[in-house]
């Protein structure tokens, strides 16, 4: 069975076998080819056969295969007769981008940036096992795991108006600290305010490129060389730690035995387990958020003492791209409450949706799509058009097409540094085989990504943004 | 394969695949396959051959199937990674057991804390179901699929 084309950008896998609902691939014909090379579209199928999904499994320009979910996977499920999985989510929960604008162009910090980046290396813990500079005791864990950004906001870390520009006002209120095992508060103690490693990364960026002067004027993106600050990093060990445990919980008390893939493992949403993950991955998320608006403080800490101000320095949102959510959504005609899960998916909510805050209500809300390592990045805007065609979802970013492996086996890290250098960019790591693993030769072309949300009407590109000073994680 | 009297068995190997890390690991025995699995894992993160068996951590675990418990076997060494710095760097005594409901594994784990002498050169999120397999077939491989 084969991938049938609808137009350009849209493929469509029948509902056949045990699957409930048709899967849907929004891709090129080149970008198919890279998904086609794995195991995606099986994994999409798999999804399209939990119960209560409703109308279709989506899958986005940038998908890869994942375990359970594909990566790249939107599915939402009916609030009574549908499941919650945290396979659905990812390991990384509220893995998630945040962009700062600021008042600075490109030629005003040319001479600083070395400065910067060096100043946001010392600031910003990052690297595998890096423990962050906060000392916390469990209770204030539980505080931040309950309140997210707040707690941070309230402790110094960030501005008040940072919280309406952060999807759910940087917390999620269905959040229980008690569903969090004490193994994963353990991991989580000393790594808030963490980058962490692999993929996560922070970057000062210019604008490249406005392609909606409206939209990117409502964002505070005024013009090209205007300088960005991007922070790409989610949950740490306590977000790995909540999935692992869940998916060992549903399994025992739901079964594995049915299943195409263990990490498909599931409970009905309103069951007890799947009540208690839902609260658990809620608690996850704040903590993700109080950990970005703490990096952001730091950034913005650094831009002041090295420039002498840091004003200016809006955040202009921060979106989380491995989440599930309650959300209200069309189906066959009747509004309904679902919850929609995102794994390696962007909220792309359109104008007039309640979610998105006021400032952004006439273009739709921000999204944040981050380039591979040293390549462009790009800002969208939500699309009303995206409700129908993917629960409001686009793209997270560019998706891997090399394994780790086969990347170092081509790229040598301090390679990769001097081509960087010979373009004027400049790249700190904890590791050098991390960025060759990270080589942007690795991940698929974001601008093609990009390109087929803005076409088939997922998410609009509003800018595009390239790399000043790459902190890779 | 494990073959008696080879000279140096291989033990585990990394596979290729696109966004994660993928290894099987080799054994005579299921333990032997398990302990190899732990190192297969270290190495993703650290040279586990340049760590000193300084520090003994027994470690025990349960698991309803095979499967589980070396899933929880081998997240027992990511947390003690990341919770105690601790550096595997041999494993010894593994022994599995039938149990009501289930198995037991336990094991002594041989190891250092983190410190300047050794590399960190990747992040392991989580140990996975995905693609795991346990086989029995002229010894056994086991097949783990880690988030990174």
């Amino acid at each position: 069975m084969d991938a049938r084309k609808i137009d350009e950008n849209t493929w469509e896998l029948p509902a056949e076998g045990d699957m409930r609902v048709p899967a849907r691939v929004y891709a090129s014909a080149r970008l198919l080819q890279d998904i086609r090379r794995d195991q995606t579209l099986a994994q999409a199928r798999n999804v399209a056969c939990l119960p209560g999904i409703e109308r279709m499994s989506y899958v986005m320009p940038d998908a890869h295969q994942g375990y359970g979910f594909p990566i790249g996977g939107v599915a939402a499920f009916d609030l009574d007769e549908g499941i919650i999985s945290p396979g659905g989510v990812g390991y990384d929960i509220n893995c998630g981008v945040r962009l700062l604008r600021t008042d600075h162009d490109e030629a005003d910090i040319a001479p600083r940036s070395k400065e910067l980046l060096a100043g946001i290396v010392r600031e910003v813990p990052a690297g595998v096992g890096k423990a962050g500079v906060t000392k916390l005791s469990r209770d204030v864990l539980k505080d931040i795991l309950t309140r997210g950004a707040e707690w941070a906001i309230e402790n110094g870390y960030g501005r008040p108006e940072d919280l309406e520009r952060t999807e759910e006002r940087g917390r999620m209120r269905d959040a229980s600290p008690d569903e969090i095992s004490g193994r994963a508060l353990e991991r989580g103690l000393p790594q808030l305010g963490t980058l962490g490693a692999g993929n996560h990364f922070l970057e000062i960026q210019k604008v490249l490129e406005i392609r909606d002067e409206r939209a990117a004027a409502a964002f505070g993106v005024r013009g090209v060389g205007q300088v960005l600050v991007m922070i790409h990093c989610g949950s740490r060990g306590l977000g790995h730690q909540v999935a692992t445990d869940f998916i060992e919980t549903l399994g025992n008390a739901y079964g594995v035995s049915g299943l195409p893939d263990r990490e498909l493992v599931n409970a009905p949403f309103k069951s007890a387990e799947g009540q208690r993950y839902y609260r658990a991955m809620c608690a996850a998320v704040n903590y993700a958020f109080a950990n970005r608006q703490m990096i952001a403080h730091w950034v913005r800490e650094v831009f002041g003492r090295v420039l002498g101000d840091a004003r200016g320095m809006d955040q202009v949102y921060d979106v989380c791209h491995n989440v599930a959510k309650v959300e209200e959504h069309v189906v066959g005609g009747r509004s309904k409450r679902l919850v929609v899960h995102r794994k390696g998916a962007t909220r792309s909510f359109g104008p007039s949706r309640p979610e998105v805050p006021a400032l952004y209500r006439t273009v739709g809300q921000p999204v944040i799509i981050p380039g591979s390592m040293g390549t462009a990045s790009f800002l969208l805007a939500g699309t009303r058009e995206a409700e129908a065609l993917s629960f409001g979802s686009t793209a997270h970013g560019a998706g891997r097409v090399l394994s780790r492996h086969e990347a170092l086996r081509r790229f040598r890290g301090e390679r990769i540094r001097d081509d960087l250098a010979r373009r004027g960019i400049e790249l700190k790591s904890t590791s050098w085989k991390g960025v060759a693993e990270e080589a942007p030769e690795a991940y698929k072309d974001v601008e093609e990504v990009v390109r087929v949300s803005d076409e088939v009407g997922l998410g609009r590109v509003v800018a595009k943004l390239g790399p000043i000073a790459v902190m890779k994680g | 394969m494990a073959r008696e009297g080879a000279p140096a068995m291989e033990r585990y190997r990394i596979l290729p695949h696109t966004a994660d890390g993928k290894f099987q690991a080799y054994g005579e025995t299921l333990e032997e396959a398990f302990a190899n699995a732990a190192l297969a894992l270290a190495s993703l993160v650290w040279d586990w051959e340049a760590v000193e068996p300084a520090e003994r951590r027994p470690v025990r675990v349960e698991g309803s199937d095979h499967e589980q418990l070396l899933v929880r076997f081998l997240g027992e060494v990511l947390y003690l990674f990341e919770t105690r710095r601790f550096l595997l760097g041999r494993v010894g005594d593994v022994r599995i057991r039938r149990r009501p409901g289930g198995f037991g594994l336990e094991a002594t784990l041989a190891g250092e804390t983190l410190s300047d002498r050794h590399e960190l050169h990747g992040d392991v999120k989580a140990v996975t179901y995905h693609d795991l397999k346990i086989e029995a077939c002229d010894g056994f491989t086991v097949q783990v699929v880690v988030d990174m």
